[in-house]
């Protein structure tokens, strides 16, 4: 394990980019970790105008130290710009010690924001949880876990070279205590919206927004990004287009108050997602809704969100929705681009599909990069006419709010997530009681004499009786009346380790432990050792009997626990693909494994000597007919790194090329290597073609004087071996280790 | 309730206000809903409330949470948890962290009625 030295002296685990991450070492002395810093982290952007290879940015941020770059950027030099907003990943294994691994895959993708989902029910949890039980569909938020993420995502921001904002959820019944706990544990930032506590999990209002006014106060001292709830109205709502006024209004009610409890507005974000996709013509309803609510929020954070309302499982047609939602974010604006997984909608998010969903944000944003600077959004038309109608709906929702009472009337009377565009209504929005819901009845009236000695308290305190009582002065902060409170002195803080002996991670690392520790692998999608896999196939029988199918197929491969995770009819009765999951039975040895030798290639000063010392000549082309040049112009060509810079004599025939005149140029040229490049690969036209080139070489008694080598994304070693060529290079092959492979060939044979 | 769409006649009043009166006026209707409910929070307190003074305090989430508990049976979380451990950390010269701890186990139950006043 890598280790850097602190102050003291002492060894500190350090990650590297070539080794796992390790779980135990988080755990060990987690009792002393203290975060490294409070409060949010934006990245930093770079000036327009910014150069990174060969290209000009207008929008990104700093490089990462390590990083993987989209898959494309091996043409491009490698580069992986990062764009300018945040992009964030939500995580939700349930088992946090699994989730750390993802953080840092998420965060080698370059996402900064690292979202951690809580376990279903928590909100209705009347306290904290403690140690490290498992969760369902997420973590139970734990000091415990909340501690261990934070110190693994300070290791992970060391790797990257990036801060990363930690971030979770401080709503349901305890949010002020989830609070406390994330202000001291250096989260960086949540969600908090009373609303939604009323709306979506059914607490009692009056409830939620006294709880909500501590809590955001709490939240605003540790400079904690605050996330609101409304995007969970087009989330739910039967027709999720229509809610768009009231997602103004639930914005303003979260931001105005969490304004008055104390959060500066640029603390306070909107979570706003596009609310419709295709087949609607989405980008004309969602484009005015974007622009009408940055007009009215202009001061505030935006949070782009991807649609999750009508995703089904076909994971590209999500990719495809999530891509324009990103689009919207450029054409706009977007502090954060939160990303959601392309297989949301079949499962909980697998670890490769939240890399996917971090790549699609990525790869769009740096897409459009500068995009404003080439397109303006029209303000005359229906552009203009919807924005002003969505303002003017949602003013009129507010008026109406005032009118019945107020919010908790409005609440009552069904006004939120109704389906009609406001002010129509369907009827059929979400209706709960003053008195009514979890909790209902526990709030109490503060007395006179009312006091709380500690920082970050809403509302009435008595403290001219807290200082008389306790004989202190509230000089600078109010926690003086205690000597400090656990915001201001974190040793204070007192650490719960474990409280069940059979539900927590040293029992869950000890059943994965060969899968961790040991040279065992099994696949896996979340956990260490799930052993889940996909098989994709197209089946020529209808919807129905492709199930069923699929899943026999499925069982004679052994896998366990098989499940159709995706249809999409191709033809009504020509066929229909499937995904099916399931489990494998079995691990692999990673010693019984048989691996190639990786053969270094030869220094480039050194092949160069020996061919100019021999003077070697290329015959190259594409053969049959086969119009593909590129690949055969990147090995030797001298532009891209080719053979040629090194000095061999190269003679391009060009392509569709047949095998004879491929074998005349090089005895008429008095080539010792002949290469020739074969894609199209129907009916194995490839494999003929290498067949025949050493047929005819042997033909014309020039076998032993050449050395023959195919080239093609096909191209296997072994296949052009099996015909008889001295080797074959596929995809991603390199000029130089074609030159390395000549170069050994050439002394080997001598 | 179910209504039709009537925003053509409900807009009338606003369809000359400009941009930015519009945004004034949206702001101006949002604070105005708030307003009860920033009152309601600066009167009342809950338990959750209670149970994070003593977090910041330093006891542990069981403590905070039996603390609380024992205040609420009282019914007297209306004075602040936070007081009553100083309270009663006073009457009893002990630290502070003590006296949670002894609220907490049923031991200075009595004491607290007394010097609260409880009428049981």
């Amino acid at each position: 394990m890598g280790e850097i030295k602190n102050k003291n002296n002492r060894k500190q685990y350090s990650l590297k980019s070539d080794e796992k991450i390790d779980v135990l070492k988080i755990l060990k002395d987690l009792d002393k970790y203290k975060p490294r810093r409070k409060g949010w982290t934006w990245r930093k952007k770079l000036p327009k105008g910014t150069k990174i290879g060969q290209f000009i940015y207008g929008q990104v941020s700093e490089d990462l130290k390590n990083s993987q770059p989209l898959p494309a950027a091996h043409y491009f030099g490698n580069i992986d710009p990062q764009p300018d907003c945040i992009i964030t990943s939500e995580i939700a294994s349930g088992r946090f010690e699994d989730d750390i691994r993802r953080f840092r895959m998420a965060a080698y993708h370059g996402a900064d924001h690292i979202m951690v989902i809580r376990t279903a029910g928590q909100s209705h949890f009347d306290g904290l949880i403690e140690g490290t039980p498992e969760g369902v569909g997420g973590v139970p938020i734990t000091r415990k876990q909340v501690r261990a993420s934070r110190k693994a995502l300070d290791l992970i921001e060391d790797e990257v070279g990036r801060p990363i904002n930690f971030h979770s959820y401080v709503s349901g019944v305890a949010g002020p205590e989830i609070a406390v706990l994330f202000n001291e544990e250096g989260v960086n930032g949540a969600h908090q919206d009373p609303q939604y506590n009323i709306l979506y999990r059914g607490i009692n209002m009056y409830r939620s927004f006294v709880d909500a006014a501590e809590a955001k106060k709490i939240m605003a001292d540790a400079k904690m990004l605050q996330i609101d709830g409304a995007h969970n109205a087009n989330a739910t709502a039967k027709q999720a287009w229509k809610v768009m006024p009231e997602l103004l209004v639930q914005h303003s009610i979260n931001c105005a108050f969490s304004i008055k409890a104390g959060m500066p507005k640029n603390l306070i974000a909107l979570s706003t997602v596009p609310p419709t996709s295709a087949p609607a013509p989405c980008i004309k309803i969602d484009l005015p809704y974007a622009v009408a609510l940055r007009d009215f929020f202009e001061d505030f954070i935006f949070r782009a969100q991807m649609n999750t309302r009508y995703m089904e499982s076909c994971t590209r047609e999500v990719t495809v929705s999530h891509t324009l939602n990103s689009l919207i974010s450029r054409l706009t604006s977007a502090h954060l681009q939160s990303t959601i997984t392309p297989d949301e909608g079949r499962n909980v998010p697998w670890h490769y599909n939240s890399i996917h969903g971090v790549n699609t944000a990525k790869q769009t944003l740096i897409a459009l990069d500068s995009i404003k600077e080439l397109v303006e959004i029209k303000n005359e038309g229906i552009l203009k006419e919807k924005v002003r109608e969505i303002k003017e709906r949602a003013i009129l929702f507010l008026e109406e709010i005032l009118k019945v009472g107020g919010y908790f009337e409005a609440v009552e009377q069904g006004f939120f997530v109704d389906s009609g565009c406001y002010p129509e209504r369907a009827n059929d929005g979400i209706i709960r009681y003053k008195d009514g819901g979890v909790a209902a009845g526990t709030i109490i009236k503060r007395d006179k004499d009312y006091f709380a000695p500690v920082c970050c308290h809403f509302g009435y305190n008595n403290l001219s009786l807290a200082q008389e009582i306790t004989g202190k002065r509230v000089n600078n902060k109010v926690c003086d009346l205690i000597d400090g409170c656990t915001l201001c002195v974190h040793e204070k803080i007192s650490y719960i380790d474990e409280l069940d002996e059979v539900d927590n991670v040293n029992i869950r690392l000890s059943k994965s432990e060969e899968y961790r520790t040991e040279n065992r692998i099994k696949p896996e999608v979340q956990w260490a050792g799930d052993g889940v896999i996909v098989l994709a196939m197209f089946l020529p029988v209808d919807e129905r009997t492709s199930h069923f199918a699929s899943l026999e197929i499925a069982r004679k491969f052994g896998l366990k626990e098989t499940e159709v995770v995706h249809k999409q009819i191709m033809h009504p009765a020509e066929g229909t693909y499937v995904e099916v999951k399931g489990m494998v039975p079995f691990s692999i040895d990673l010693e019984e494994i048989e691996m190639p030798e990786i053969i270094p290639n030869l220094e480039p000063e050194y092949i160069e000597s020996i061919v100019r010392e021999k003077d070697l000549k290329v015959v190259a082309a594409t053969v049959g007919e086969d119009e593909h040049s590129v690949g055969m112009r990147e090995i030797i060509d001298i532009k891209h790194g080719g053979i040629e810079k090194f000095g061999f004599k190269c003679y391009y025939l060009g392509t569709s090329v047949s095998i004879d005149k491929v074998i005349d140029a090089a005895i008429e040229v008095d080539a010792k290597i002949i290469l020739i490049s074969t894609i199209i690969t129907h009916g194995e036209i490839h494999r003929i073609n290498i067949r025949r080139l050493n047929q005819l070489a042997v033909e014309k008694g020039i076998r032993d004087k050449v050395i023959l080598i195919a080239g093609g994304t096909q191209i296997k070693d072994q296949m052009a071996k099996e015909e008889g060529l001295d080797a074959g290079f596929g995809r991603g092959t390199k000029g130089i280790d074609v030159a390395s492979f000549i170069i050994r060939k050439l002394i080997k044979d001598k | 309730m179910k209504r039709e769409d009537d925003f053509e006649v409900r807009r009338e009043k606003l369809k000359d206000l400009s941009n930015e009166e519009l945004k004034e006026r949206f702001w101006e209707l949002a604070n105005k809903v708030v307003e009860p409910m920033v009152d309601m929070a600066k009167e009342y307190t809950s338990p959750s409330i209670e149970r994070s003074v003593l977090l910041r305090m330093g006891f542990n989430s069981l403590q905070a949470k039996a603390i609380v508990n024992k205040c609420l049976e009282l019914n007297i979380l209306g004075k602040g948890v936070g007081h009553i451990v100083l309270r009663m950390a006073k009457e009893e010269n002990i630290s502070y962290k003590e006296a949670g701890e002894k609220i907490a186990s049923g031991e200075l139950i009595d004491k607290v009625k007394e010097i609260f006043k409880i009428k049981v």
